[in-house]
Formats: C-alpha cells, sequence, structure tokens
C-alpha cells in the first residue's frame, strides 16, 4: 500500500514542478478557470440564498389567503364574505387586510403600504420603512406629503422608523392606519383588499379552500405552500437561465482548455519523450497528466468558490443582483445569510470540472503515448 | 420541466459520461475486429495505444456515476417542495413513471462500471491481454445502458411539472396527492430478519472458504449478488426504522439527509461496494487457468473477497450496533 502511495506522491511532486516551470502559461489556464467557476458558483450561491430567505420569510405569512376576482383581476374583497368563511368547519378566524401600492413620483418608486391591526397607529401618522427613511430624509417626526386617489393632499407624519435588520421585507414599507389607506385610495368602508384564513389542522387546508372555492365562486384562495413554491421555482428558474447564458462562457474556455492540452511544445513533448526513455510507462505519462489536470482544476475551483463566497455573502452581490433579485426600484440593503451546500459544490463540479476534464484525456492521451525515439530525434 | 441548475449539471453530466462511453465503445468494436496480439502491424500498435485511451475514458466516467448517482438522489429530493404530498426523493421520483427507473438504471451502470474497471486491473497484470475480448465485449453492454440512462433521466426531467400558482385559482390544481415516502413496500419484518442473518453468515462462511481454496468463486458472486438484494430489502424493512425510530417510516432516501447525519451514505456505499468486489470474484473466475494470469489472478481474487466481506460485515456491522443503539425497540 505504501508502495502506490509512495508512487503517487512522486508523481504528484513531479506534475507541480513541472506545472510551475511553465508558470505563465498555467496562470493563464487558472486565471480563465477561476473566472469560469466564479461566475457559476456566485449565480449558485445567490439563488440558494435567496431561496433560503424567502423560505424564511414566507415561513411566517399567512396559511391561506383569499382574493376576489373581477373579470380576472384582482379586486376588494366585501367584508360580508367573512361570515360565510367563518361558517366552514375547521377555520379559526378571517381577518380582513388593508394593503396597497403608492407610486411616489419624486422618487420614482413604489411603496407598499400596510394597515397593522396588531399595533394599530393613530390617525395621520405612518411608519415607514429604512429604504425610504434614506431616499426621503426622514425621521421621527418629520412630514411626508402623499396624494390621494382624488388628488388632494394628504400629509402625514413619522412617528417611527422599521428596524434595518427587517429591511429585506420593510425596506420600502409603510405603516398606517385604516382610516388614512381609506382615505388615500378611496376604498368604501365594508371592503377590503383580502382576507387572510386560519386554520386550526394544517392538513385541512387544501379542504377549506375548495370549500371557500366552492362558496364563493368569485374568489381565489392561495396556499402559503404554493406561494413558496412558486417563489422556489421562480429562483431556480432564473439561476437556470443565466446559467444557460454562461454555459456560452463555459464553452469557450472548454475550448480554450483543449486548446492548451493539445499544444504541447516541443519541449514539453521532448520531456514526455525523456520520461517514457528512462522507464516510465504510458500508463505513469497519463497519472502525470491526470494529477496537473487535478491540481489545475482543484486550485482554480477552490478560489473560484472562495471568490463568488466573498462576492455574494460579504459584498452583496453586486454583479448579478438586479438580474435575479428582481426589478424594484428601491433596493433594500440586505446581507445574505451565507450558506453553502454540498449539491451546489457538486453541481459546480459538473459544471466545470467534469467538462474540463474530458476536454483534457485525449491531448493527454495523446501526449502519453508519444515514442520516445521519434521525439529525441527531432 | 424544471429548470434548475442541478438539473442542467445532472443533464450535462450523463451526456458526458454517455459521451465517454460512446466514444470508448467505438474504439472497442475496432480492438475487438482487428485485435491480433501476433501482429505487430501499425494498426495493432494504434489499437494496443488506444487501450489506454479507452481505460481512461471509462474510469472517468465511473467517478462520474458515482457522484450523480448521489447528486441525483439529492436533486430529486430538494424537488419534494415542487409537489403537492411528496415529502422526500421518494415522492419526487412518484412524481412521473420515469423517476424510479432512473435510479434503477443508474445503480446498474454503476455496478457495471465498477466490474469493468476490475476486469481492467486485472488484464493490466497480464503481459498479454488476457482478457480483452470480455472487456470489450462488457463495454458494449454498458455503453448502450448509459445511453438508456441518460434517455430516461431526460424523460423523467422534461416530464416533471411543478405545481405552481395558477392565474385562474391556485387550490384546484393542487391535487391532495397521498404521501407516498413511508409506503414503500415494507416486507414482512420478522423473517426477513432472518434471511438476512442467514445470508450474511452464509457469504462470511463461503468468502472463508474460497479465500482459502480458491474454489466456488460462482457461488461466492451470486451470495454477494443475493446479499446486496436482501441488504437493500432490509435497509428498507427493518433497519431504517431504527434510524428514524419510528416504526412506520421505512423510506430509504431520508437517511441521506442532514437530518440524519447523512448515515445513508456509508450504508449504500459499503454495499455497492460490496457487491462490486464480490461479482468481480465470479466475472474473473473463468480466466483461472489462463496462462499469462495464473500467478496473479488467485491474489486479486483473494483481495476481492476480503474487500466484499468488509464492506459486507461493515454494512451489517452498522445496522447491528444502529439497532442496539437505537432508541427504538420494537
Amino acid at each position: 500500500m505504501s508502495h502506490i502511495v509512495n508512487k503517487q506522491r512522486n508523481i504528484l511532486d513531479f506534475a507541480l514542478s513541472s506545472l510551475l516551470r511553465r508558470k505563465g502559461r498555467n496562470l493563464a489556464l487558472v486565471t480563465v478557470y477561476t473566472l469560469v467557476v466564479f461566475a457559476l458558483a456566485s449565480v449558485m450561491f445567490f439563488t440558494q440564498a435567496l431561496k433560503k430567505e424567502a423560505a424564511l420569510v414566507l415561513g411566517a405569512t399567512p396559511e391561506l389567503i383569499v382574493q376576489k376576482m373581477v373579470a380576472g383581476r384582482h379586486d376588494l374583497i366585501p367584508l360580508s364574505y367573512i361570515d360565510q368563511i367563518k361558517k366552514i368547519r375547521g377555520v379559526a378566524a378571517v381577518t380582513p387586510r388593508l394593503w396597497g401600492y403608492y407610486y411616489d413620483p419624486l422618487i420614482r418608486a413604489n411603496y407598499t403600504l400596510l394597515v397593522n391591526d396588531t399595533y394599530p397607529l393613530p390617525e395621520k401618522t405612518i411608519a415607514v420603512g429604512a429604504g425610504i427613511a434614506r431616499v426621503r430624509n426622514a425621521h421621527r417626526g418629520s412630514k411626508i406629503n402623499f396624494f390621494a386617489y382624488d388628488g388632494k393632499p394628504v400629509v402625514l407624519q413619522v412617528r417611527g422608523i422599521l428596524s434595518e435588520e427587517s429591511e429585506l421585507l420593510s425596506s420600502d414599507l409603510i405603516l398606517i392606519s385604516a382610516a388614512d389607506f381609506r382615505r388615500l385610495f378611496g376604498i368604501p368602508a365594508g371592503y377590503a383588499t383580502d382576507l387572510t384564513v386560519q386554520v386550526r389542522n394544517q392538513k385541512e387546508i387544501a379542504t377549506v379552500a375548495a370549500k371557500i372555492q366552492q362558496f364563493l365562486p368569485d374568489t381565489r384562495p392561495i396556499l402559503r405552500d404554493e406561494i413558496m413554491r412558486t417563489y422556489e421555482a421562480v429562483f431556480d428558474w432564473r439561476a437556470g437561465i443565466v446559467i444557460v447564458v454562461l454555459l456560452g462562457a463555459l464553452l469557450a474556455f472548454l475550448i480554450f482548455a483543449w486548446d492548451k492540452a493539445a499544444g504541447l511544445s516541443a519541449e514539453e513533448r521532448r520531456e514526455i519523450g525523456i520520461l517514457k526513455a528512462i522507464g516510465w510507462e504510458t500508463a505513469d505519462v497519463l497519472q502525470l497528466k491526470f494529477w496537473e489536470g487535478l491540481s489545475v482544476s482543484l486550485t482554480a475551483f477552490l478560489l473560484g468558490i472562495i471568490l463568488a463566497y466573498i462576492h455574494i455573502f460579504l459584498a452583496a452581490a453586486p454583479l448579478f443582483a438586479t438580474v435575479i433579485k428582481g426589478w424594484s426600484i428601491l433596493y433594500p440593503n440586505f446581507r445574505l445569510t451565507p450558506f453553502v451546500s454540498f449539491s451546489q459544490i457538486a453541481v459546480l463540479f459538473f459544471f466545470t470540472v467534469a467538462p474540463y476534464t474530458v476536454a483534457t484525456i485525449i491531448p493527454s492521451w495523446r501526449a502519453a503515448t508519444i515514442d520516445p525515439d521519434q521525439v529525441m530525434r527531432t | 420541466m424544471l429548470f434548475t441548475p442541478a438539473i442542467i449539471a445532472l443533464f450535462a453530466g450523463s451526456l458526458i459520461t454517455s459521451g465517454l462511453l460512446v466514444a470508448a465503445a467505438g474504439y472497442g468494436v475496432q480492438i475487438l475486429r482487428h485485435w491480433d496480439l501476433e501482429s505487430g502491424s501499425e494498426l495493432q500498435l494504434k489499437l494496443e495505444r488506444q487501450t489506454y485511451l479507452v481505460s481512461t475514458l471509462v474510469a472517468y466516467a465511473f467517478a462520474f456515476e458515482l457522484l450523480s448517482l448521489f447528486l441525483f438522489i439529492y436533486t430529486a429530493d430538494n424537488l419534494h417542495t415542487f409537489f403537492v404530498g411528496a415529502m422526500c426523493a421518494a415522492g419526487s421520483l412518484n412524481a412521473n413513471p420515469w423517476g424510479y427507473p432512473v435510479i434503477i438504471f443508474r445503480m446498474v451502470n454503476f455496478l457495471l462500471a465498477g466490474l469493468w474497471l476490475i476486469v481492467n486491473y486485472t488484464d493490466n497484470k497480464g503481459y498479454d491481454y488476457p482478457l480483452i475480448r470480455m472487456k470489450y465485449a462488457l463495454l458494449l453492454v454498458i455503453a448502450p445502458l448509459i445511453v438508456a440512462e441518460t434517455v430516461v433521466q431526460a424523460k423523467y426531467f422534461f416530464g416533471l411539472e411543478p405545481e405552481v400558482i395558477t392565474s385562474c385559482c391556485g387550490a384546484l390544481f393542487s391535487s391532495q396527492g397521498a404521501s407516498v415516502a413511508a409506503d414503500i413496500i415494507a416486507f414482512r419484518q420478522g423473517p426477513l430478519e432472518l434471511v438476512f442473518g442467514v445470508t450474511m453468515v452464509l457469504l462470511l462462511g463461503l468468502g472463508v472458504f474460497v479465500y482459502r481454496t480458491g474454489r466456488g468463486g460462482y457461488f461466492f458472486a451470486a451470495a454477494a449478488f443475493l446479499a446486496f438484494l436482501v441488504s437493500m430489502a432490509s435497509f428498507i424493512s427493518f433497519i431504517s426504522i431504527y434510524i428514524y425510530e419510528l416504526p412506520t417510516h421505512h423510506c430509504p432516501f431520508c437517511v441521506l439527509q442532514r437530518e440524519y447525519f447523512f448515515i445513508g451514505y456509508p450504508y449504500f456505499l459499503t454495499l455497492l461496494g460490496g457487491a462490486i468486489t464480490g461479482l468481480g470474484v465470479g466475472l474473473l473466475h473463468p480466466y483461472r487457468e489462463t496462462r499469462s494470469l495464473k500467478g496473479i489472478l488467485p491474489g486479486i481474487q483473494q483481495r476481492l473477497i476480503l474487500f466484499s466481506l468488509i464492506f459486507f460485515v461493515s454494512f451489517t456491522a452498522m445496522a447491528v450496533l444502529q439497532i442496539i443503539f437505537s432508541n427504538l425497540t420494537m
């Protein structure tokens, strides 16, 4: 056993020294390789972290939302529906929600307005997210001007600023009182934006949803699980698209790698010829090439992954954020929770190391089967 | 179809492996047709060089198969969130009829590729390529199977429709599928425990006998294969429940998750390793009388038997320890 290990160690030794002898060329290869790994790894780390974040956030959302549909569009829901839903066995509570979007022409962004029933605000006051506070230069006590649906101005006083820890969720959020909300958007009493339904037994949620659909055919019940699935699919799909785009770059890299491996210099050919003349077998030269490839791959792979980690989790993904996060104007400032899994590494391996290895098999074999006398005569 | 990075990677990986194997099989056909060790022609020299290429190609393909077998299970596991009622890989593999065939293809191909490497190793030890025809005939069996695996896997992935929100109404399209995770056929526990014990004792006894006398290699291979199947069934039937500490949970995939400290990997790796080495003993057995292998083959077979026994004994030891130290008592 120790004989085999020693042999491989010696071959690895030789491989490393021969890589170092051709520093410039291999450095170029490792650089390009690292960049490819870096790009792919960034996309994957980022989507995975966003998926985690979304799952955490959605874990706290209501398990069932009921919206009213008119002509295929989401419409205001009459509060009279609440009693009908409450009659369904298994429903614990039905709560109306008031929320909406307000476009602020001043900073050309949408705010999310929400009426919080748990901690109701007094009339004429609001609490704003950290993102809004930044762009509007707002602080406690300052006043923000809104225009109601009929064009009349509504002045609201900032009563508090939402904590920065929740910025991913609350960056563009404004908490407002119910009366102000209705005045701002002209929503008549007796209507809400949608209803949330609490169900006692988790297993009955789908049944309750089906019953709501049956009693109130003009509504659309939405399950939390469905929202989570949809988010997951959307993030994965976006990552898939970006990766397919990057596959072009990967292909270019493979051609580059093939070319590097195939274009043996006369000096290298002579080296292999001498090795074989002094007793190396074809299999040994193949192993040498294997260790060379492995050293290059591992170096580039690890470097690429570390760089991607820094890019995503320490620098907040400046390069890919716009594509994968969405197209919002008020970007929240947030740091993603670092998360790297075995499957991500394995997937990256299949995208980079596997094709690289395959691209270099035939060139290495060509090199390994060189006839010693032929090379040394030239 | 789902469009996740892992699926694209698996798809790409399968295409690469198929490509490697088809290329290798192409060289294999040439070698089978024109191989003539007596000849010193240029063609024969070329063919001898190509054998190096083929074994490198297959070795890489084998490594990729091993990694992608587990990546596939892991991915299937992650996909369960897209399907109503699926709790782990068992559910998402059931999402369409192609899921389980992929797993079976992957296992068979993994075993075959491992066997090929054993034959290749032995062949390289003999000075006159004694196993060359058998080796390349085997390659011609593996290549179509790997291609079939790629096709079936593509069918599986392309056929997956995640249950996301539709614009008209969410709830009605979420069919309430029953949870299939736990209901994988559970054999009756008592008799199977007995069969498992008997098989392992039989394998161990046979192993010692074949190791010492060098006779009965076929029986050992058959016993190893039997032990592989029985162990799989036992794992699902009565070993898994001690890992989950839940008498109704038999899933063979959940053990691969973080919650169970990835304990499934050593179990399945020892089983696959034991099966490959055990079958290898039988595959090499007919060549014991070959002149160039006479002095080498018994040693190789002995080592294979040793490895096979170590793998199966470790599996059994892990299972027994699990059963003893589990909080579950049946």
